[in-house]
């Protein structure tokens, strides 16, 4: 068990090895991890203090002299106090800037609703020219990472405060833009990402039991979405379902159902926060009260079987 | 310095026609600006013109990027690009947009979003440093845009760092959308603000060419702190009908108006 923000923090020190790596903070880097980066190369740390809007513009300025630049604050502030700047200064120059927002979502917990945030791939993934990336594990950040030093162009990356399982291997393949099956269904899709992941492939076993065939995906690049592996989804599988610690409006949800609905519809269930804000609670009294576990994609998948079979006989 | 006034000249005639041409635009902070631009790009800044990108250069971030048409003329002129392009500001598919956008050669990056540039500008500043770059980087920002925020929070980081290689230029034209900054928000003392900020201060007339030639002189010879040059301007300057006007902000001249004021500039 590790959270993704932890594995961030390590991987960030690791990549600082190319000298062009700068990071960034607004006071949060004990928080972020970025203090990793920071112990290791002092001399291209900024902590720009508590000053979101200046520390993305900063940033955007580091990346016209070619510098690749990680700017990490909790997701909330990052997107939601400074999405002008990014939107200005990053986006539209398609500037190499990655922006690391930790802390996203109700597995924030304690801090309520003020600290979650649940609206941030919604705000990103709207930007053009925006890469919106939120890995599952601790090995899924790494790769991102690795290959966030190659990749051209701004980046949103959403990593968690939570310790989640270890579900990929060493030798796992990570591709920007590129979905992964992590299991074979023909009944239901799940299609998850983050801290969901896990919760999908817990629901799958269960449903499996229950005689209801699962697939599984992560999809670790939400823009640009892997649209092959969502239309084959609709194709192949009666239903799917899409799970993320997100609000359901304009997150994963939101990007799966654009898929379906201009190639192949089908009919789709959400798993996420729905309109609402969250509140202070350890994140699993948090993800049970909203609706984030295992059990809650099971009842969602059942539902969905049942009305199918109704379609099917009326 | 009689060349610079007649540069100047030159850049003000090219603002009124464009923005007569594309009927839209904001003549009056364009022509305040027009003397510390072409001072920048015809006096100061080391550049080449046939390589945009030369890693050396020297960086203008305008800030206030509602003033566009004159680093436009300053660019055509330069050589850039062809003063043929000036005709297109604003038209469909042009490369010259309303507000800087980074397509345009000699444009470091977009803005026009008030308050965003100085933070930009410390970030080449930083790189710079970290690079052991000799390159200076200059940011024109408006008076009234100092009611953004991210300005405060870009002075804080300058001083904390010891950028000084960076120079903000505070275009002082006392004069905002809905009116007197002073009676919208005034932004005074803003030299006390920025020296509170720990800045290096110049006060001087942003339309005297020896003046600015020395100000930026000075501001060069300033060690660990950046500087602020507040550029006391006149809004709308060099056309008289246009003069502390705050009408004349955002609206392009008609016809008749250009002509005339293409007279008074010859």
């Amino acid at each position: 068990m590790t959270a993704t923000r932890e594995a961030y923090g390590k991987a960030l020190a690791e990549i600082g090895s190319n000298i062009n790596v700068v990071a960034l903070d607004a006071d949060l880097s004990c928080s972020t991890k970025s203090s990793d980066f920071a112990k290791k190369y002092p001399d291209r740390f900024f902590n720009l203090g508590i000053s979101e809007q200046d520390m993305i513009g900063t940033a955007a300025g580091l990346a016209t002299c070619n510098k690749i630049t990680f700017a990490s604050t909790f997701a909330v502030f990052a997107t939601g106090r400074a999405y002008d700047q990014i939107r200005v200064s990053v986006a539209y120059p398609n500037l190499n800037v990655r922006i690391v927002g930790s802390h996203a979502g109700l597995m924030t917990g304690e801090d309520g609703a003020t600290h979650q945030a649940l609206e941030d791939i919604s705000l990103m993934r709207s930007l053009p020219n925006m890469t919106v990336i939120q890995p599952a594990d601790a090995v899924e950040t790494e790769k991102a990472m690795k290959a966030l030093l190659t990749h051209k162009g701004p980046v949103y990356l959403r990593t968690g405060r939570g310790k989640v399982p270890i579900i990929f291997k060493e030798d796992y393949e990570f591709k920007i833009g590129k979905g992964v099956k992590l299991r074979e269904g023909s009944d239901i899709t799940l299609i998850a990402t983050g801290s969901m992941v896990h919760e999908a492939i817990n629901a799958a076993e269960i449903l499996e039991k229950r005689n209801i065939s699962t697939r599984v995906i992560n999809i670790h690049t939400i823009k640009p979405i892997d649209k092959e592996i969502i239309i084959n989804a609709a194709k192949e599988t009666k239903a799917i379902i899409s799970c993320e610690d997100h609000s359901i409006i304009g997150g994963l949800g939101s990007a799966v159902a654009e898929v379906t609905a201009q190639n192949h519809p089908c009919r789709m269930e959400f798993i996420g926060v729905r309109d609402t804000f969250g509140e202070s609670a350890p994140a699993k009294d948090l993800y049970e009260k909203y609706g984030l576990t295992a059990k809650h994609i099971v009842m969602a998948a059942e539902n969905l079987v049942k009305a199918n079979d109704r379609f099917q006989q009326n | 310095m009689e060349e610079l006034k007649q540069k100047a000249r030159t850049i003000r005639k090219h603002i009124l026609e464009m923005l007569t041409k594309s009927a839209s635009g904001h003549p009056g902070g364009s022509l305040s600006s027009a003397d510390i631009i072409t001072y920048l790009y015809f006096k100061k800044m080391n550049y080449k013109k046939e390589d945009p990108n030369w890693p050396d250069r020297d960086r203008l971030i305008l800030s206030k990027g509602h003033a566009c048409p004159a680093q436009y003329a300053a660019l055509a002129e330069a050589g850039f690009f062809s003063k043929d392009e000036l005709k297109n500001l604003r038209k469909i598919n042009s490369m010259l947009q309303g507000h800087p956008d980074i397509k345009t050669p000699g444009i470091e990056i977009s803005t026009g979003a008030l308050g965003q540039g100085l933070s930009i500008a410390n970030g080449i500043a930083l790189a710079g440093k970290l690079d052991k770059k000799p390159y200076r980087t200059y940011c024109i920002i408006g008076d009234g845009e100092c009611q953004e925020g991210q300005i405060w929070e870009a002075a804080m980081t300058a001083a904390h760092h010891n950028l000084d290689n960076v120079t903000a230029i505070i275009d002082n034209n006392r004069l905002q959308i809905d009116g007197k900054t002073c009676d919208v928000k005034n932004i005074e003392p803003i030299a006390d603000k920025f020296r509170a900020f720990g800045w290096r201060v110049l006060e001087i007339d942003g339309h005297d060419f020896k003046i600015i030639s020395e100000a930026f002189e000075v501001a060069e010879q300033t060690k660990n702190k950046p500087t602020a040059i507040i550029a006391n301007t006149i809004k709308g300057k060099g056309i008289s009908f246009m003069e502390n006007q705050c009408g004349w902000h955002g609206k392009a001249p008609s016809e008749e108006e250009c002509n005339k004021g293409m007279c008074e500039l010859t």
